[in-house]
Protein backbone atom coordinates (compact mmCIF):
# COMPACT_ATOMS: atom_id res chain seq x y z
CA UNK A 1 0.00 0.00 0.00
CA UNK A 2 2.77 2.67 1.11
CA UNK A 3 5.42 1.17 -1.81
CA UNK A 4 2.20 1.71 -4.13
CA UNK A 5 1.67 5.82 -2.99
CA UNK A 6 5.73 6.12 -3.82
CA UNK A 7 5.26 4.87 -6.61
CA UNK A 8 2.52 6.81 -7.66
CA UNK A 9 4.82 9.99 -6.22
CA UNK A 10 6.81 8.72 -8.51
CA UNK A 11 5.07 8.10 -11.56
CA UNK A 12 3.39 11.98 -11.50
CA UNK A 13 6.63 12.93 -11.23
CA UNK A 14 7.88 11.45 -14.12
CA UNK A 15 5.01 12.95 -15.55
CA UNK A 16 6.15 16.43 -14.82
CA UNK A 17 9.49 16.05 -15.94
CA UNK A 18 8.53 14.73 -19.21
CA UNK A 19 5.67 16.78 -19.19
CA UNK A 20 7.72 20.00 -21.37
CA UNK A 21 8.67 17.53 -23.84
CA UNK A 22 5.06 16.41 -24.15
CA UNK A 23 4.22 19.82 -25.02
CA UNK A 24 6.52 20.41 -27.35
CA UNK A 25 5.59 17.43 -29.42
CA UNK A 26 1.78 17.92 -29.23
CA UNK A 27 2.29 21.49 -30.07
CA UNK A 28 4.37 20.48 -33.06
CA UNK A 29 1.57 18.32 -34.30
CA UNK A 30 -1.31 20.74 -33.45
CA UNK A 31 -3.15 22.64 -36.21
CA UNK A 32 -2.22 26.55 -36.15
CA UNK A 33 -5.26 27.88 -34.82
CA UNK A 34 -5.28 24.98 -31.80
CA UNK A 35 -1.74 26.49 -30.95
CA UNK A 36 -2.64 30.04 -30.57
CA UNK A 37 -5.22 29.51 -28.54
CA UNK A 38 -5.97 31.56 -25.42
CA UNK A 39 -7.68 28.35 -23.95
CA UNK A 40 -4.72 25.52 -24.59
CA UNK A 41 -5.56 22.20 -24.01
CA UNK A 42 -2.86 19.21 -23.38
CA UNK A 43 -4.07 17.03 -26.05
CA UNK A 44 -5.51 17.69 -29.99
CA UNK A 45 -8.30 16.31 -31.58
CA UNK A 46 -6.74 17.15 -35.11
CA UNK A 47 -3.23 15.72 -35.26
CA UNK A 48 -1.36 17.24 -38.20
CA UNK A 49 2.20 17.82 -39.63
CA UNK A 50 1.50 21.40 -40.96
CA UNK A 51 3.96 22.89 -38.57
CA UNK A 52 6.81 20.76 -39.65
CA UNK A 53 5.84 21.51 -43.17
CA UNK A 54 6.28 24.97 -42.67
CA UNK A 55 9.37 24.44 -40.21
CA UNK A 56 10.87 22.35 -42.84
CA UNK A 57 10.33 24.39 -46.26
CA UNK A 58 8.88 28.25 -45.41
CA UNK A 59 11.54 28.62 -42.63
CA UNK A 60 14.12 26.41 -44.70
CA UNK A 61 14.70 24.13 -41.48
CA UNK A 62 16.08 21.28 -43.57
CA UNK A 63 19.05 23.26 -44.20
CA UNK A 64 20.11 23.84 -40.96
CA UNK A 65 19.48 20.81 -40.00
CA UNK A 66 21.84 19.76 -42.87
CA UNK A 67 24.17 22.14 -41.45
CA UNK A 68 24.16 20.57 -38.16
CA UNK A 69 24.66 17.61 -38.93
CA UNK A 70 27.51 18.17 -41.31
CA UNK A 71 29.41 20.28 -38.03
CA UNK A 72 28.55 17.52 -35.47
CA UNK A 73 29.63 14.87 -37.91
CA UNK A 74 32.65 16.74 -38.83
CA UNK A 75 33.62 17.22 -35.36
CA UNK A 76 32.94 13.45 -34.12
CA UNK A 77 35.41 12.14 -37.36
CA UNK A 78 38.27 13.86 -36.59
CA UNK A 79 37.98 13.99 -32.71
CA UNK A 80 37.99 10.46 -32.94
CA UNK A 81 40.70 10.29 -35.69
CA UNK A 82 42.71 12.49 -33.25
CA UNK A 83 42.31 11.77 -29.86
CA UNK A 84 42.63 8.09 -30.92
CA UNK A 85 46.04 8.70 -32.28
CA UNK A 86 47.33 11.18 -28.93
CA UNK A 87 45.59 8.37 -26.84
CA UNK A 88 47.66 5.73 -28.00
CA UNK A 89 50.76 8.05 -27.74
CA UNK A 90 49.55 9.00 -23.59
CA UNK A 91 49.29 5.24 -23.28
CA UNK A 92 51.68 3.60 -24.96
CA UNK A 93 54.78 5.21 -25.22
CA UNK A 94 56.95 6.59 -22.47
CA UNK A 95 58.54 10.27 -22.86
CA UNK A 96 59.73 12.80 -20.90
CA UNK A 97 56.83 15.33 -21.11
CA UNK A 98 53.85 12.65 -20.90
CA UNK A 99 52.42 13.88 -17.28
CA UNK A 100 52.60 17.38 -17.92
CA UNK A 101 50.88 16.56 -20.90
CA UNK A 102 48.31 14.53 -18.95
CA UNK A 103 48.20 17.61 -16.39
CA UNK A 104 47.72 19.86 -19.06
CA UNK A 105 44.23 18.26 -20.69
CA UNK A 106 42.98 18.08 -17.24
CA UNK A 107 43.43 21.76 -16.35
CA UNK A 108 42.01 22.63 -20.28
CA UNK A 109 39.27 20.75 -19.32
CA UNK A 110 38.25 23.73 -16.21
CA UNK A 111 38.38 26.81 -18.86
CA UNK A 112 34.96 28.02 -19.36
CA UNK A 113 35.19 28.28 -22.78
CA UNK A 114 32.23 30.51 -23.33
CA UNK A 115 34.99 33.43 -21.93
CA UNK A 116 37.47 32.38 -25.08
CA UNK A 117 34.24 33.51 -26.99
CA UNK A 118 35.99 37.26 -27.78
CA UNK A 119 39.60 36.05 -28.48
CA UNK A 120 38.04 32.85 -30.69
CA UNK A 121 35.94 35.51 -32.96
CA UNK A 122 39.01 37.58 -33.55
CA UNK A 123 41.21 34.26 -34.24
CA UNK A 124 38.63 33.09 -36.51
CA UNK A 125 38.34 36.40 -38.57
CA UNK A 126 41.90 35.65 -39.22
CA UNK A 127 41.87 32.30 -39.91
CA UNK A 128 38.87 33.93 -42.72
CA UNK A 129 41.68 35.72 -44.35
CA UNK A 130 43.82 32.30 -44.76
CA UNK A 131 41.28 29.83 -45.50
CA UNK A 132 37.97 31.27 -45.95
CA UNK A 133 36.41 28.11 -44.96
CA UNK A 134 37.39 27.83 -41.73
CA UNK A 135 36.71 31.26 -40.76
CA UNK A 136 33.95 33.38 -39.60
CA UNK A 137 30.32 32.70 -41.14
CA UNK A 138 31.60 29.44 -42.40
CA UNK A 139 30.79 26.34 -40.95
CA UNK A 140 34.49 25.54 -40.80
CA UNK A 141 34.91 27.19 -38.07
CA UNK A 142 32.00 25.65 -35.54
CA UNK A 143 34.12 22.02 -36.38
CA UNK A 144 37.76 23.78 -34.92
CA UNK A 145 36.00 25.28 -32.24
CA UNK A 146 33.95 22.23 -31.25
CA UNK A 147 36.96 19.96 -32.13
CA UNK A 148 39.15 21.85 -29.65
CA UNK A 149 36.56 21.83 -27.37
CA UNK A 150 35.98 18.26 -27.13
CA UNK A 151 39.55 16.78 -27.55
CA UNK A 152 40.99 16.74 -24.14
CA UNK A 153 38.11 15.01 -22.58
CA UNK A 154 37.87 12.74 -25.66
CA UNK A 155 41.88 11.61 -25.73
CA UNK A 156 41.34 12.13 -21.54
CA UNK A 157 38.52 9.30 -22.12
CA UNK A 158 40.16 6.83 -24.70
CA UNK A 159 43.04 6.90 -22.43
CA UNK A 160 41.42 4.43 -20.04
CA UNK A 161 40.34 1.74 -23.01
CA UNK A 162 43.35 1.93 -24.70
CA UNK A 163 44.88 1.07 -21.37
CA UNK A 164 42.63 -1.84 -21.28
CA UNK A 165 44.25 -3.46 -24.16
CA UNK A 166 46.53 -5.79 -23.29
CA UNK A 167 50.29 -5.16 -24.26
CA UNK A 168 50.67 -8.71 -25.13
CA UNK A 169 48.43 -8.58 -27.65
CA UNK A 170 50.60 -5.83 -29.55
CA UNK A 171 53.81 -8.18 -28.98
CA UNK A 172 52.31 -10.86 -30.51
CA UNK A 173 51.00 -8.47 -33.59
CA UNK A 174 54.45 -7.61 -34.00
CA UNK A 175 56.10 -10.81 -33.71
CA UNK A 176 53.54 -12.02 -36.67
CA UNK A 177 55.20 -9.15 -38.55
CA UNK A 178 52.59 -6.63 -38.50
CA UNK A 179 53.51 -3.13 -38.73
CA UNK A 180 53.10 -0.50 -36.21
CA UNK A 181 50.71 0.79 -38.73
CA UNK A 182 49.05 -2.10 -39.38
CA UNK A 183 48.62 -2.70 -35.46
CA UNK A 184 46.89 0.71 -34.55
CA UNK A 185 44.44 0.77 -37.62
CA UNK A 186 43.76 -3.41 -37.71
CA UNK A 187 43.94 -4.02 -34.00
CA UNK A 188 43.55 -1.44 -31.63
CA UNK A 189 40.78 0.88 -33.32
CA UNK A 190 38.70 -1.76 -33.17
CA UNK A 191 39.31 -3.04 -30.06
CA UNK A 192 38.97 0.27 -28.79
CA UNK A 193 35.30 0.81 -30.26
CA UNK A 194 33.13 1.12 -27.57
CA UNK A 195 35.57 3.87 -26.17
CA UNK A 196 35.10 5.29 -29.39
CA UNK A 197 31.02 5.40 -29.34
CA UNK A 198 30.92 6.91 -26.50
CA UNK A 199 33.34 9.27 -27.01
CA UNK A 200 31.49 10.09 -30.31
CA UNK A 201 28.50 10.31 -28.53
CA UNK A 202 29.52 13.20 -26.20
CA UNK A 203 31.30 15.23 -28.88
CA UNK A 204 28.30 14.83 -31.26
CA UNK A 205 25.97 16.25 -28.46
CA UNK A 206 28.28 19.19 -27.49
CA UNK A 207 28.71 20.23 -31.17
CA UNK A 208 24.83 19.80 -31.74
CA UNK A 209 23.63 21.63 -28.43
CA UNK A 210 26.13 24.68 -29.10
CA UNK A 211 24.48 28.30 -29.33
CA UNK A 212 26.81 30.65 -28.03
CA UNK A 213 29.78 29.85 -31.03
CA UNK A 214 27.15 29.30 -33.68
CA UNK A 215 25.47 32.67 -32.46
CA UNK A 216 28.79 34.16 -32.66
CA UNK A 217 30.74 33.14 -35.64
CA UNK A 218 28.14 33.12 -37.91
CA UNK A 219 27.31 36.45 -38.08
CA UNK A 220 25.88 37.42 -41.73
CA UNK A 221 25.82 34.14 -43.66
CA UNK A 222 22.12 32.79 -42.70
CA UNK A 223 22.32 29.60 -45.33
CA UNK A 224 25.56 28.76 -42.54
CA UNK A 225 23.62 28.49 -39.72
CA UNK A 226 22.96 25.42 -37.15
CA UNK A 227 19.35 24.60 -35.75
CA UNK A 228 19.99 26.19 -32.68
CA UNK A 229 20.70 29.56 -33.83
CA UNK A 230 17.87 29.17 -36.56
CA UNK A 231 15.39 28.23 -33.82
CA UNK A 232 16.17 31.96 -32.07
CA UNK A 233 16.13 33.57 -35.73
CA UNK A 234 12.04 32.52 -35.94
CA UNK A 235 11.21 34.06 -32.82
CA UNK A 236 9.92 37.54 -33.54
CA UNK A 237 8.91 40.11 -31.29
CA UNK A 238 5.48 40.45 -32.70
CA UNK A 239 4.12 37.08 -33.43
CA UNK A 240 6.04 33.97 -33.04
CA UNK A 241 4.86 31.00 -35.19
CA UNK A 242 4.91 28.55 -32.33
CA UNK A 243 4.18 25.86 -33.85
CA UNK A 244 6.74 25.65 -36.13
CA UNK A 245 9.47 26.65 -33.71
CA UNK A 246 8.30 23.50 -31.61
CA UNK A 247 8.29 21.09 -34.48
CA UNK A 248 12.23 22.67 -35.09
CA UNK A 249 12.55 22.02 -31.75
CA UNK A 250 11.45 18.34 -31.88
CA UNK A 251 13.45 17.93 -34.86
CA UNK A 252 16.56 19.28 -32.89
CA UNK A 253 15.71 17.21 -29.96
CA UNK A 254 14.70 13.83 -31.55
CA UNK A 255 19.12 12.59 -33.00
CA UNK A 256 19.78 13.63 -29.53
CA UNK A 257 16.96 11.87 -27.51
CA UNK A 258 18.16 8.92 -29.78
CA UNK A 259 21.61 8.58 -28.81
CA UNK A 260 20.80 9.11 -25.29
CA UNK A 261 18.56 5.75 -24.93
CA UNK A 262 20.89 4.08 -27.25
CA UNK A 263 23.68 4.53 -24.07
CA UNK A 264 21.68 4.60 -21.62
CA UNK A 265 22.97 1.39 -20.08
CA UNK A 266 25.95 1.66 -20.55
CA UNK A 267 25.68 5.22 -19.13
CA UNK A 268 24.23 3.94 -15.50
CA UNK A 269 27.18 0.91 -15.59
CA UNK A 270 29.59 3.29 -16.12
CA UNK A 271 28.90 5.84 -13.34
CA UNK A 272 28.39 2.55 -11.18
CA UNK A 273 32.04 1.79 -11.85
CA UNK A 274 33.26 5.20 -11.39
CA UNK A 275 31.71 5.14 -8.12
CA UNK A 276 33.11 1.89 -6.85
CA UNK A 277 37.00 2.54 -8.35
CA UNK B 1 38.75 1.45 -16.80
CA UNK B 2 35.66 1.38 -18.64
CA UNK B 3 33.49 3.74 -17.56
CA UNK B 4 31.80 6.03 -19.66
CA UNK B 5 31.10 9.47 -18.00
CA UNK B 6 28.47 10.95 -20.21
CA UNK B 7 27.71 14.08 -19.54
CA UNK B 8 26.86 17.08 -21.68
CA UNK B 9 28.34 19.47 -19.97
CA UNK B 10 32.08 20.13 -20.09
CA UNK B 11 33.78 17.67 -17.89
CA UNK B 12 35.75 18.66 -14.79
CA UNK B 13 35.06 16.01 -12.38
CA UNK B 14 38.02 13.31 -13.91
CA UNK B 15 39.14 10.03 -12.25
CA UNK B 16 42.87 9.36 -12.59
CA UNK B 17 43.62 6.30 -14.42
CA UNK B 18 44.95 3.62 -12.07
CA UNK B 19 46.50 1.73 -15.21
CA UNK B 20 49.87 2.89 -15.26
CA UNK B 21 51.47 3.09 -18.99
CA UNK B 22 52.61 -0.82 -19.99
CA UNK B 23 55.12 -1.11 -22.36
CA UNK B 24 56.31 -4.23 -23.85
CA UNK B 25 59.07 -5.43 -21.69
CA UNK B 26 61.57 -6.18 -24.90
CA UNK B 27 60.82 -2.90 -26.42
CA UNK B 28 61.29 -0.89 -23.14
CA UNK B 29 63.99 1.38 -24.64
CA UNK B 30 64.56 5.45 -25.23
CA UNK B 31 63.69 6.66 -28.70
CA UNK B 32 59.70 6.37 -28.77
CA UNK B 33 59.74 10.44 -28.31
CA UNK B 34 59.58 11.27 -32.18
CA UNK B 35 56.38 8.43 -32.81
CA UNK B 36 54.63 9.55 -29.51
CA UNK B 37 55.55 13.34 -30.83
CA UNK B 38 53.87 12.34 -34.43
CA UNK B 39 50.78 10.74 -33.19
CA UNK B 40 49.88 13.65 -30.89
CA UNK B 41 50.61 16.28 -33.50
CA UNK B 42 47.23 16.85 -34.21
CA UNK B 43 46.15 16.95 -31.04
CA UNK B 44 49.05 19.64 -29.97
CA UNK B 45 48.08 21.70 -32.96
CA UNK B 46 44.29 21.76 -32.56
CA UNK B 47 44.89 22.32 -28.48
CA UNK B 48 47.80 25.16 -28.63
CA UNK B 49 46.21 27.32 -31.43
CA UNK B 50 42.18 27.22 -30.27
CA UNK B 51 42.45 26.54 -26.70
CA UNK B 52 46.44 27.86 -25.66
CA UNK B 53 46.55 30.57 -27.72
CA UNK B 54 42.79 32.15 -27.09
CA UNK B 55 43.14 32.03 -23.43
CA UNK B 56 46.67 34.14 -24.02
CA UNK B 57 44.88 36.48 -26.14
CA UNK B 58 41.96 36.81 -23.71
CA UNK B 59 43.92 38.28 -21.17
CA UNK B 60 45.69 40.30 -23.45
CA UNK B 61 42.90 41.73 -25.09
CA UNK B 62 41.92 42.85 -21.27
CA UNK B 63 44.76 45.09 -21.11
CA UNK B 64 43.51 46.95 -24.18
CA UNK B 65 41.20 49.62 -25.27
CA UNK B 66 39.60 47.16 -28.28
CA UNK B 67 36.70 48.58 -29.53
CA UNK B 68 35.75 49.34 -32.84
CA UNK B 69 37.81 51.13 -34.14
CA UNK B 70 40.45 49.47 -33.24
CA UNK B 71 39.44 46.39 -34.81
CA UNK B 72 39.00 47.73 -38.55
CA UNK B 73 42.06 49.14 -37.71
CA UNK B 74 40.71 53.04 -37.76
CA UNK B 75 42.18 54.07 -34.30
CA UNK B 76 45.71 53.06 -32.73
CA UNK B 77 45.48 50.52 -30.23
CA UNK B 78 46.22 51.84 -26.85
CA UNK B 79 47.78 49.34 -23.89
CA UNK B 80 45.56 50.78 -20.80
CA UNK B 81 46.92 47.75 -18.21
CA UNK B 82 44.30 47.40 -15.74
CA UNK B 83 42.25 50.47 -16.71
CA UNK B 84 39.48 48.03 -17.55
CA UNK B 85 39.41 46.28 -14.76
CA UNK B 86 39.48 49.48 -12.55
CA UNK B 87 36.28 50.96 -15.08
CA UNK B 88 34.62 47.58 -14.24
CA UNK B 89 35.47 47.43 -10.38
CA UNK B 90 33.97 51.13 -9.87
CA UNK B 91 30.94 50.30 -12.00
CA UNK B 92 28.00 49.65 -9.80
CA UNK B 93 26.09 47.83 -12.87
CA UNK B 94 29.17 45.10 -12.95
CA UNK B 95 28.33 44.70 -8.93
CA UNK B 96 24.60 44.18 -9.46
CA UNK B 97 25.82 41.23 -12.22
CA UNK B 98 28.04 39.66 -9.87
CA UNK B 99 25.72 39.38 -7.17
CA UNK B 100 22.97 38.31 -9.39
CA UNK B 101 25.70 35.65 -10.68
CA UNK B 102 26.12 34.01 -7.37
CA UNK B 103 22.83 34.27 -6.47
CA UNK B 104 21.56 33.14 -9.34
CA UNK B 105 24.10 29.81 -9.45
CA UNK B 106 23.33 29.52 -5.82
CA UNK B 107 19.96 28.97 -6.29
CA UNK B 108 20.40 26.35 -9.25
CA UNK B 109 23.29 24.70 -7.77
CA UNK B 110 21.52 23.85 -4.15
CA UNK B 111 17.79 23.22 -6.34
CA UNK B 112 19.92 20.69 -9.25
CA UNK B 113 21.07 19.05 -5.64
CA UNK B 114 17.91 18.51 -3.57
CA UNK B 115 15.71 17.94 -6.81
CA UNK B 116 18.64 15.22 -7.88
CA UNK B 117 19.01 13.79 -4.34
CA UNK B 118 15.70 13.05 -3.67
CA UNK B 119 15.01 11.63 -6.82
CA UNK B 120 17.67 9.27 -6.41
CA UNK B 121 16.31 8.45 -3.12
CA UNK B 122 13.27 8.12 -4.13
CA UNK B 123 14.35 5.93 -7.43
CA UNK B 124 15.45 3.37 -4.69
CA UNK B 125 12.41 2.94 -3.26
CA UNK B 126 10.34 1.84 -5.65
CA UNK B 127 10.06 -1.52 -8.12
CA UNK B 128 11.82 -1.20 -11.65
CA UNK B 129 8.76 -0.21 -13.74
CA UNK B 130 8.34 3.24 -11.77
CA UNK B 131 11.64 3.49 -11.59
CA UNK B 132 12.62 3.08 -15.22
CA UNK B 133 9.48 5.56 -15.81
CA UNK B 134 10.86 7.95 -13.62
CA UNK B 135 14.60 7.78 -15.08
CA UNK B 136 13.18 7.69 -18.86
CA UNK B 137 11.56 11.55 -18.51
CA UNK B 138 14.92 12.25 -16.62
CA UNK B 139 16.98 11.04 -19.65
CA UNK B 140 14.32 13.33 -21.89
CA UNK B 141 14.93 16.55 -19.98
CA UNK B 142 18.78 15.78 -20.15
CA UNK B 143 19.00 15.44 -23.35
CA UNK B 144 16.95 18.25 -24.76
CA UNK B 145 19.40 20.45 -26.06
CA UNK B 146 19.50 23.85 -24.07
CA UNK B 147 17.82 25.87 -26.80
CA UNK B 148 15.02 24.25 -27.31
CA UNK B 149 14.29 23.48 -23.23
CA UNK B 150 14.69 27.17 -23.07
CA UNK B 151 12.40 27.48 -25.80
CA UNK B 152 9.58 25.00 -24.68
CA UNK B 153 9.75 26.45 -21.16
CA UNK B 154 9.25 30.54 -22.60
CA UNK B 155 5.88 28.56 -24.84
CA UNK B 156 4.97 26.95 -21.73
CA UNK B 157 5.04 30.08 -19.43
CA UNK B 158 3.79 32.36 -22.78
CA UNK B 159 1.34 35.01 -21.34
CA UNK B 160 -1.32 34.42 -23.52
CA UNK B 161 -1.07 30.85 -24.86
CA UNK B 162 1.17 29.32 -22.13
CA UNK B 163 -0.42 26.34 -20.39
CA UNK B 164 1.13 27.22 -17.19
CA UNK B 165 -1.18 30.47 -17.23
CA UNK B 166 -4.03 28.35 -18.35
CA UNK B 167 -3.77 25.85 -15.53
CA UNK B 168 -2.89 28.76 -12.47
CA UNK B 169 -6.19 31.09 -14.42
CA UNK B 170 -3.12 33.87 -14.80
CA UNK B 171 -3.90 34.29 -18.67
CA UNK B 172 -2.10 37.24 -19.61
CA UNK B 173 0.69 37.22 -16.87
CA UNK B 174 4.06 37.60 -17.97
CA UNK B 175 6.59 35.78 -16.41
CA UNK B 176 9.81 37.61 -17.76
CA UNK B 177 8.89 41.12 -17.04
CA UNK B 178 9.46 40.92 -13.08
CA UNK B 179 13.33 40.44 -12.47
CA UNK B 180 12.98 37.87 -9.36
CA UNK B 181 10.14 35.96 -11.12
CA UNK B 182 12.20 35.87 -14.75
CA UNK B 183 15.35 34.81 -12.70
CA UNK B 184 13.16 32.46 -10.85
CA UNK B 185 11.90 30.93 -14.11
CA UNK B 186 15.11 30.55 -16.47
CA UNK B 187 16.55 28.85 -12.78
CA UNK B 188 13.44 26.22 -12.72
CA UNK B 189 14.29 25.44 -16.47
CA UNK B 190 18.35 25.10 -15.44
CA UNK B 191 17.58 23.07 -12.94
CA UNK B 192 14.84 20.69 -15.04
CA UNK B 193 17.96 20.05 -17.20
CA UNK B 194 20.74 19.42 -14.86
CA UNK B 195 19.24 17.50 -11.80
CA UNK B 196 19.12 14.16 -13.91
CA UNK B 197 23.08 14.34 -13.71
CA UNK B 198 22.68 14.55 -10.41
CA UNK B 199 20.04 12.18 -9.57
CA UNK B 200 21.66 8.91 -12.95
CA UNK B 201 25.07 9.87 -10.00
CA UNK B 202 23.93 9.65 -6.87
CA UNK B 203 21.49 6.94 -7.95
CA UNK B 204 24.47 4.95 -8.81
CA UNK B 205 26.11 5.39 -5.86
CA UNK B 206 23.58 4.53 -4.04
CA UNK B 207 23.39 1.23 -5.65
CA UNK B 208 26.93 0.62 -4.98
CA UNK B 209 26.33 0.81 -1.18
CA UNK B 210 26.23 -2.68 -0.03
CA UNK B 211 22.18 -3.78 0.70
CA UNK B 212 23.59 -4.93 3.93
CA UNK B 213 23.86 -1.57 5.48
CA UNK B 214 20.57 -0.25 4.44
CA UNK B 215 18.91 -3.70 5.79
CA UNK B 216 20.65 -3.05 9.13
CA UNK B 217 19.29 0.68 9.24
CA UNK B 218 16.14 -0.19 8.26
CA UNK B 219 16.42 -2.92 10.87
CA UNK B 220 17.23 -0.61 13.38
CA UNK B 221 13.93 1.34 12.79
CA UNK B 222 15.64 4.17 11.28
CA UNK B 223 13.43 6.53 9.09
CA UNK B 224 14.01 7.23 4.93
CA UNK B 225 15.37 10.59 6.21
CA UNK B 226 17.19 9.13 8.81
CA UNK B 227 19.12 6.82 6.62
CA UNK B 228 19.53 9.27 4.57
CA UNK B 229 21.50 11.86 6.45
CA UNK B 230 23.77 9.27 8.65
CA UNK B 231 24.11 5.96 6.39
CA UNK B 232 23.73 7.05 2.85
CA UNK B 233 25.28 10.68 2.79
CA UNK B 234 28.45 9.61 4.02
CA UNK B 235 29.31 7.39 2.13
CA UNK B 236 28.36 9.16 -1.03
CA UNK B 237 30.32 12.01 0.25
CA UNK B 238 33.45 11.87 -2.68
CA UNK B 239 30.36 11.84 -5.60
CA UNK B 240 28.50 14.47 -4.00
CA UNK B 241 31.60 17.10 -4.01
CA UNK B 242 32.31 16.28 -7.45
CA UNK B 243 28.50 16.52 -8.62
CA UNK B 244 28.61 19.60 -6.94
CA UNK B 245 31.72 21.10 -8.78
CA UNK B 246 30.48 20.52 -11.30
CA UNK B 247 26.84 21.99 -11.00
CA UNK B 248 29.07 25.36 -9.78
CA UNK B 249 31.20 24.91 -12.39
CA UNK B 250 27.73 24.63 -14.74
CA UNK B 251 25.94 27.19 -13.20
CA UNK B 252 27.95 29.58 -13.08
CA UNK B 253 27.99 29.74 -16.79
CA UNK B 254 25.06 29.78 -17.78
CA UNK B 255 24.68 31.23 -20.56
CA UNK B 256 21.94 29.60 -23.57
CA UNK B 257 19.06 29.62 -20.82
CA UNK B 258 18.98 33.30 -19.58
CA UNK B 259 19.99 34.74 -23.36
CA UNK B 260 17.12 32.82 -24.69
CA UNK B 261 14.20 32.92 -22.09
CA UNK B 262 15.17 36.89 -21.09
CA UNK B 263 16.36 38.04 -24.42
CA UNK B 264 19.42 38.54 -23.66
CA UNK B 265 19.53 39.55 -20.96
CA UNK B 266 15.85 41.35 -19.93
CA UNK B 267 15.05 44.28 -19.74
CA UNK B 268 17.57 47.26 -18.95
CA UNK B 269 19.89 44.07 -18.77
CA UNK B 270 18.59 43.74 -15.46
CA UNK B 271 18.96 39.36 -15.51
CA UNK B 272 22.47 39.27 -16.97
CA UNK B 273 24.81 37.44 -15.41
CA UNK B 274 28.40 37.74 -15.89
CA UNK B 275 28.96 35.48 -19.06
CA UNK B 276 25.73 36.80 -21.22
CA UNK B 277 27.38 40.57 -19.35
CA UNK B 278 30.84 40.01 -21.25
CA UNK B 279 28.69 38.73 -23.98
CA UNK B 280 26.74 42.12 -24.77
CA UNK B 281 29.92 43.93 -23.85
CA UNK B 282 31.96 42.80 -26.76
CA UNK B 283 29.67 42.03 -29.32
CA UNK B 284 26.69 44.28 -28.84
CA UNK B 285 28.46 47.07 -27.56
CA UNK B 286 32.09 46.49 -29.26
CA UNK B 287 33.81 47.04 -25.95
CA UNK B 288 35.89 43.83 -26.58
CA UNK B 289 38.51 45.03 -24.39
CA UNK B 290 35.95 45.10 -21.25
CA UNK B 291 34.49 42.23 -22.51
CA UNK B 292 37.36 40.26 -22.17
CA UNK B 293 38.25 41.81 -18.74
CA UNK B 294 34.76 40.30 -17.73
CA UNK B 295 35.70 36.91 -19.01
CA UNK B 296 39.02 36.98 -17.07
CA UNK B 297 37.06 38.10 -14.14
CA UNK B 298 34.55 35.17 -14.35
CA UNK B 299 37.15 32.55 -14.62
CA UNK B 300 38.87 33.68 -11.73
CA UNK B 301 36.25 33.97 -9.93
CA UNK B 302 35.06 30.10 -10.82
CA UNK B 303 38.94 28.72 -10.52
CA UNK B 304 38.17 30.63 -6.59
CA UNK B 305 35.12 29.13 -5.77
CA UNK B 306 36.24 25.71 -6.72
CA UNK B 307 39.39 25.89 -5.04
CA UNK B 308 37.75 27.50 -1.79
CA UNK B 309 35.48 24.87 -1.69
CA UNK B 310 37.92 22.27 -2.16
CA UNK B 311 39.46 23.89 0.61
CA UNK B 312 36.77 23.72 2.70
CA UNK B 313 36.45 20.21 2.35
CA UNK B 314 40.14 19.73 3.17
CA UNK B 315 39.51 21.37 6.22
CA UNK B 316 36.98 19.53 7.71
CA UNK B 317 38.83 16.17 7.50
CA UNK B 318 37.50 14.96 3.62
CA UNK B 319 39.75 13.21 0.98
CA UNK B 320 39.30 13.78 -2.93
Amino acid sequence: MRRGLVEGVTVLIAGVVAFPLYWMVLTALKPEHEVISADPRPWTLAPTFDSFVRALTVQSFGRYLVNSLVVALAVVLLSLLISFLAATALTRFRFRSRTTLLVMLLVVQMVPVEALTIPLFFVMQSVRDVAPAFGLNHLGSLVLVHLAFSLPFAIWMLRGFVAAVPVELEEAATLDGASRFRFLWQVLLPLVAPGLVATSVLSFIHAWNDFLFAKTFIISAAENQTLPLALQVFIKPDQNDWGAIMAGSTLMTIPVLVFFVLVQRRLVAGLAGAVKS
Amino acid sequence: MTDVHLDPRPATGVRVDPEAPRRPRWKRKRGDGPIAFAYLTPALLVLVGLMGYPIYQLVLISLFDYGQEQVSGGAPLTFLGLANYATLLSDAKFWTVLGQTVGFAAVCVVGTLLVGAALAVLATRVRTWARMTLFLAALGAWATPAVAGSTIWLFLFDANFGFVNELLGTTGFSWTYDRWIAFGLVAAQVIWCSFPFVMVTLYAGIKSIPGEVLEAAALDGASTLRTARSVILPLLRPLLIVVTIQSIIWDFKVFTQIYIMTSGGGIAGRNLVLNVYAYQQAFAASEYGLGASIGVVTTVLLLLITLGYLRALRKSGEQL
